[in-house]
């Protein structure tokens, strides 16, 4: 090295999205508060991506995500060493990365940040999966904190009476488990204008990922990954709203003066599942090579996509409902759907599924899924096996022929 | 027009020259060690054999694993896309191939202009593939070559039910050690990736005509098991192992 700067590329330049420093801080921050809390006086609950976290905001605790924390840990590249620990504490390799790094980590404060601030409570919600029951059974074990449950029936056609009574008495017991933890009456008016801010803050997500529906488009999945952050961890907060306002107004100035992801943008891809977060560049450079921009994804759709379930004025009423029909937490069918539709909203040319070796219950009915998609809209479809942070289950050369040739079928060379 | 398709894979590197149309000639030799020697050898050698001059050929293009590494080709395309053109060029009825080569198993499902409309492949273990046949033909202390007649001659194959390549191989051994007749642990072999390669294959849906490419199609207790196993019969091209290359040669001509 002669010291020289690398020059700087103006096209790159103006293709960076500017708020990613403004982003970087608010997550830096939150963080910082996180780790300080007990300086502070706060409580710290650790809570599953999709547990409903307002009533947490309600009550002045800081949630925090071991997933968001795990898909960091995959982004490092640190998930292999972490996952290796977790074996070798006795935990199988089957079972999901995010729970071994998770558990792992907890032992060593591990991981890019030193690892989570101790818990004072652990929430967990299983409208996402099974696992997250016995994994934070162990932490809450290994913490010795109190853990509270909110079981989520699997809505496979329906969601039933019920299961609507079911879960709603459950956000009761939830509110009951919080004020007793706290020492506190819970705040109802609180709990309103926190879900008012939750809504609006997945209404502006929604309507940043809808940007791409623009072509070219002025951001990519994989940008949609980074900035999905704040409205997982500081969903029902203002700094939520502020932040996708700005977000939204740049996006929208790039559409306008014609800023793409992918500058020669020429197809436009539907990627499923979580991403695969030690190789978000990779991949996103090797579909740029060949033209091609993965305009949205049902993964960071996911934190806005029970909307038309919840209810601004009696939001308490409405979280059962918008809580027990996310994503992966319905019927394959049901999922499908949403695929088609998104297919032909974003008018992606192709669909790419990671099939996620650590994600079972996203995984499950994905060949179902690519076929009923192969049917309704003829378009290609690719499987690609890999895992979100274990890079041990990620084979490039066989994953560069599966992605070059999927290429090669769409553009029909 | 002269036109080169050079087909880089795990075990063996394939050439084969196309004029106007026509296949000029084909040739195979070990990857080995190095793949960008292996392309390089593999083209020069064919050429010497023909008689051509390299600058007698208008366009390369590289395909297989190694296809990248091919610096004397015009253009690198995969092999799905070339077995596709291969299959095509050498039976145009065909419109499923299943190609088995070292390190991957692939079925290829294609319109009748021979382009693909879909594919599956083997994902992360390589068992099924030649490698696994070259590893099962060591723990027999037999050669490769002989094994699809040795295994037209079981009674009874053998059941071979692990799906990994090194605990099937001790399985073999316990077997051997069993006193089973090598040809039917050879038909069990064969079965085991007939069951494997059909699963896989039913994804894509395996429409008929099937064609098999690849190196393994040389084996006929393989192609035998396909057609067990998927209950349709298998066609196999006279130039199996060199398809691949074939097909890239045909598809230096549409680039040209």
């Amino acid at each position: 090295m002669n010291g020289a700067e690398k020059p700087i590329d103006p096209e790159k330049e103006k293709r960076k999205i500017k708020s990613v420093g403004r982003m970087k801080d608010i997550m830096t921050h939150y963080y910082i508060e996180a780790k300080t809390a007990d300086q502070t006086g706060k409580k710290v609950a650790w809570i599953t991506s999709g547990g409903p976290v307002e009533p947490l905001i309600a009550m002045d605790v800081i949630p925090v995500y071991p997933e968001n924390h795990g898909a960091m840990i995959g982004a490092a590249k640190m998930g292999v060493d972490l996952c290796e620990k977790a074996e070798a504490m006795g935990y199988a390799g089957d079972l999901c990365a995010y729970a071994r790094a998770d558990i792992a980590c907890a032992t060593v404060d591990g991981g890019p940040i030193g690892g989570l601030p101790r818990p004072d409570m652990l929430v967990c919600c299983n409208n996402i999966c099974g696992t997250v029951l016995k994994w934070y059974e162990v932490q809450a074990r290994y913490f010795k904190v109190p853990l509270f449950i909110l079981d989520t029936p699997f809505s496979h056609t329906e969601y039933t009476r019920e299961a609507h009574a079911y879960v709603r008495t459950q956000l009761d017991e939830y509110i009951a488990f919080l004020e007793t933890q706290c020492q506190k009456k819970f705040d109802h008016d609180r709990l309103a204008e926190v879900g008012r801010l939750s809504m609006a803050g997945q209404r502006l997500w929604q309507q940043v990922l809808d940007t791409t529906v623009h072509r070219p488009a002025p951001m990519s999945a994989f940008d949609a990954f980074f900035h999905l952050a704040l409205i997982v961890t500081l969903r029902g907060t203002q700094t939520v709203v502020d932040y996708y306002t700005e977000l939204l107004d740049e996006m929208k100035t790039r559409v306008a003066t014609g800023i793409a992801a992918v500058p020669d943008e020429r197809y436009r891809l539907l990627w499923d599942n979580l991403p695969v977060w030690f190789r978000t560049r990779w991949l996103s450079d090797k579909f740029a090579a060949h033209s091609a921009c993965l305009v949205a994804d049902t993964y960071t759709s996911s934190w806005c996509g029970t909307l038309t379930y919840l209810d601004d004025s009696d939001f308490l009423g409405s979280m059962a409902q918008g809580y027990s029909r996310v994503y992966i937490n319905i019927g394959t069918d049901q999922m499908a759907d949403m695929v088609v539709d998104m297919v032909e909203k974003y008018s992606a040319d192709g669909l790419v599924m990671h099939s996620n070796r650590s994600c079972k219950p996203y995984s499950l009915g994905q060949y179902d899924i690519q076929r009923i998609v192969q049917q309704k809209c003829g378009i290609p479809t690719l499987v690609i096996e890999a895992d979100m942070i274990d890079a041990r289950n990620f084979s490039e050369s066989q994953i560069t022929t599966r992605i070059d040739a999927f290429m090669e079928v769409l553009t029909g060379a | 027009m002269i036109t080169v398709g050079i087909d880089v894979g795990s075990i063996s590197a394939k050439a084969a020259v196309v004029r106007d149309g026509e296949l000029l000639g084909s040739g195979v030799i070990l990857t080995g060690y190095n793949a960008r020697n292996a392309g390089e050898k593999v083209f020069v050698d064919l050429l010497a054999k023909l008689g051509l001059d390299k600058d007698a050929v208008d366009r390369i293009v590289a395909t297989g694993c190694g296809r990248s590494s091919v610096d004397v080709a015009d253009k690198a395309v995969t092999e799905i896309t070339c077995h596709a053109a291969g299959a095509h060029f050498q039976d145009p009825a065909v419109r499923c191939v299943i190609d088995i080569g070292g390190q991957d198993s692939k079925a290829i499902a294609m319109d009748a202009t021979g382009r693909v409309t879909d594919f599956a492949m083997n994902d992360k273990c390589a068992a099924g593939t030649g490698r696994f046949l070259e590893v099962m033909a060591r723990a027999l202390e037999l050669d490769l070559d002989g094994f699809g007649e040795m295994s037209l001659k079981a009674d009874r194959p053998a059941a071979i039910s692990s799906l990994c390549t090194v605990f099937a191989e001790s399985e073999v051994i316990s077997l051997i050690a069993r006193g089973e007749r090598r040809e039917n642990i050879i038909a069990g072999i064969h079965e085991s990736i007939g069951s494997r390669v059909v699963a896989m294959a039913g994804r894509v849906g395996l429409t008929e005509p099937v064609m098999m490419t690849g190196g393994v199609a040389k084996n006929i207790g393989v192609v035998r098991a396909l057609e067990k196993k998927s209950g349709k019969p298998i066609r196999v091209s006279a130039n199996a192992q060199v398809n691949g290359a074939i097909g890239a040669a045909l598809i230096a001509v549409c680039h040209s």
